[in-house]
């Protein structure tokens, strides 16, 4: 414990990182995510087929092997040297967006078609349709995917030391070669870990919550503050709309 | 068979005393499944016309004909004595594009048996904002304009509700203002009074009788409230198997029908309790 505390401002500086990778990350994710997701559910065929072939290519590559590829590669083929925390973000914000980009189509092409019907109704243009009407109602269901994801990319950064980034994993694995603490060293790793999953799994429910509020429905596993620590209950409707 | 693109030559000069809606030998199929036969019939401006009949006998698709939510299979469609279903390309008529539909259903509302009120907004933003995005009103005047319809529907303390706060006829009474905050000129009803429990149905019905008493809007109607059809309805048209089996004036067809399908159908809407 004395070993841990001593050294929490290491741990800190690691986490911080981490939390960084996370943060751009998921920005990236998020923009791909969308972008090509409401591609990917447009009726002609040119826009689908690019989002096929971002998903495709994107979620058949492992981030391990896109992330060295972008650190030790891109720099050889084209002399270009990549910031390392930049070609980690680049890496997970790649291979998640691809996931996300799935989540959002299936997301949208779950608004109930009587929506749509109501925007033709009232002479909406698609994009009209799209920002106001389809988009705002395929967000609630997004969401508890995207907290699956978000939680996923945040692990999946730990690879970034793999390039030399000094992120939480690197800080846990410079402790250990330092002091021989094998088990301490990686167990304030893993805490650490742990408590920023919390905290984002608290920030995505509070999102799912406001976004089910919008929709005009009780948050799943009801009101009130503590509600957003337990597990929505099994049978929960989620993001669908009336 | 695709839609034809042949010269249409019976086309409507534009111009006073002409049908603003015209139906000129409209085939629609789905898959093996003939909905509409050859059906011949137009609408003369501010008229209000009820459709009636068994069910599948291609009433409502009427009406998602003219919403553009489907296309037809063959023959035209004119609206205001333009080309409707097709557009003029040199001296043909060519299936309509979404650009083209979108200016001509610019003049058409529809109120859907389900409401389809947008769950993501308020009632105000449910009014407000096809008109504010859609017609480029400033804010103020699609709110004002959303106050005045709402008010006209009872509904004026509720512009701040949730549509889920609602009961089903409050809902289809927002819905009505939804649609005529687009100023339309042609407004379609598809069966709104069935999805509501029958202690709503009055309510939603009297708010249609004041807007057919209070503006000259045309009015398709699908319904099965036979007391309301009779009451606002210029004129009934009885479908059959997509034909139109009789038409008539409401009292014609209600009290001294001719068809013995229109018979049996009013006996077994009647037996409804209707």
């Amino acid at each position: 414990m004395q070993f841990l505390i001593e050294r929490l401002p290491l741990y800190l500086d690691g986490a911080w990182v981490t939390i960084q990778l996370t943060i751009g990350g998921c920005a990236l994710a998020f923009v791909l995510a969308m972008a090509f997701g409401i591609l990917g559910s447009m009726k002609h065929g040119l826009p689908r087929a690019v989002a096929t072939v971002y998903v495709e290519v994107f979620r058949g590559i492992a981030a391990l092997v896109l992330m060295f590829w972008m650190a030790y590669a891109l720099p050889l083929a084209t002399g270009f040297q990549l910031n390392d925390v930049f070609a980690a973000i680049l890496a997970v914000g790649l291979n998640v967006g691809a996931y996300g980009a799935e989540v959002v189509r299936a997301a949208i092409n779950a608004v109930p078609r009587a929506q749509i019907e109501g925007t033709v109704a009232l002479n909406m243009s698609w994009f009209q349709r799209t920002r106001l009407v389809v988009v705002p109602q395929a967000w609630a269901q997004m969401l508890p995917t995207f907290g699956n994801l978000v939680i996923e990319l945040m692990k999946a950064t730990a690879v970034a030391y793999l390039i030399g980034v000094t992120d939480l994993t690197a800080v846990a694995d410079q402790m250990r070669e330092a002091t021989g603490e094998t088990i301490v060293a990686f167990s304030g790793a893993l805490i650490l870990y742990y408590v920023i999953a919390q905290v984002l799994i608290f920030g995505m429910r509070l999102l799912e919550r406001r976004a089910n509020r919008k929709l005009g429905r009780t948050p799943p596993g009801g009101a009130g503050l503590f509600a957003l620590l337990r597990p929505p209950k099994t049978g929960t409707k989620v993001g669908v709309a009336q | 068979m695709p839609p034809s693109d042949a010269p249409d030559t019976e086309e409507p000069q534009a111009g006073e005393g002409q049908p603003q809606i015209v139906f000129d030998k409209v085939v629609k199929r789905f898959g093996d499944l003939t909905v509409l036969d050859h059906l011949d019939f137009s609408v003369e401006p501010g008229e209000r016309v009820t459709l009636i009949g068994p069910s599948g006998s291609g009433k409502t698709t009427i009406l998602r004909l003219l919403m553009t939510l489907e296309k037809i299979t063959e023959g035209h469609i004119q609206v205001a004595g333009e080309p409707f279903s097709h557009m003029r390309r040199g001296s043909k008529l060519v299936p309509a594009s979404e650009g083209y539909l979108r200016e001509k259903r610019k003049s058409i509302g529809m109120v859907f048996q389900q409401f389809n009120l947008f769950p993501n907004m308020s009632v105000r933003k449910n009014v407000t904002e096809a008109p504010v995005h859609v017609l480029g009103l400033p804010k103020d005047e699609a709110n004002a304009r959303a106050e005045e319809l709402l008010d006209l529907v009872g509904l004026g303390e509720k512009i701040d509700a949730h549509p889920t706060q609602l009961s089903g006829g409050q809902q289809q009474r927002v819905a009505i203002a939804r649609a005529l905050a687009m100023r339309p000129d042609i407004l379609l009803l598809d069966e709104v009074t069935s999805a509501l429990d029958p202690e709503l149905v009055a309510g939603v019905l009297d708010v249609l009788r004041q807007v057919a008493e209070t503006t000259d809007i045309t009015m398709l109607c699908v319904t099965h409230e036979m007391a309301f059809a009779r009451d606002v309805s210029h004129r009934v048209l009885m479908f059959d198997k997509g034909r139109i089996a009789e038409e008539g004036t409401p009292e014609k067809i209600f009290e001294d029908p001719e068809e013995e399908r229109t018979k049996a159908f009013l006996s077994s809407v009647l037996d409804n309790g209707h």
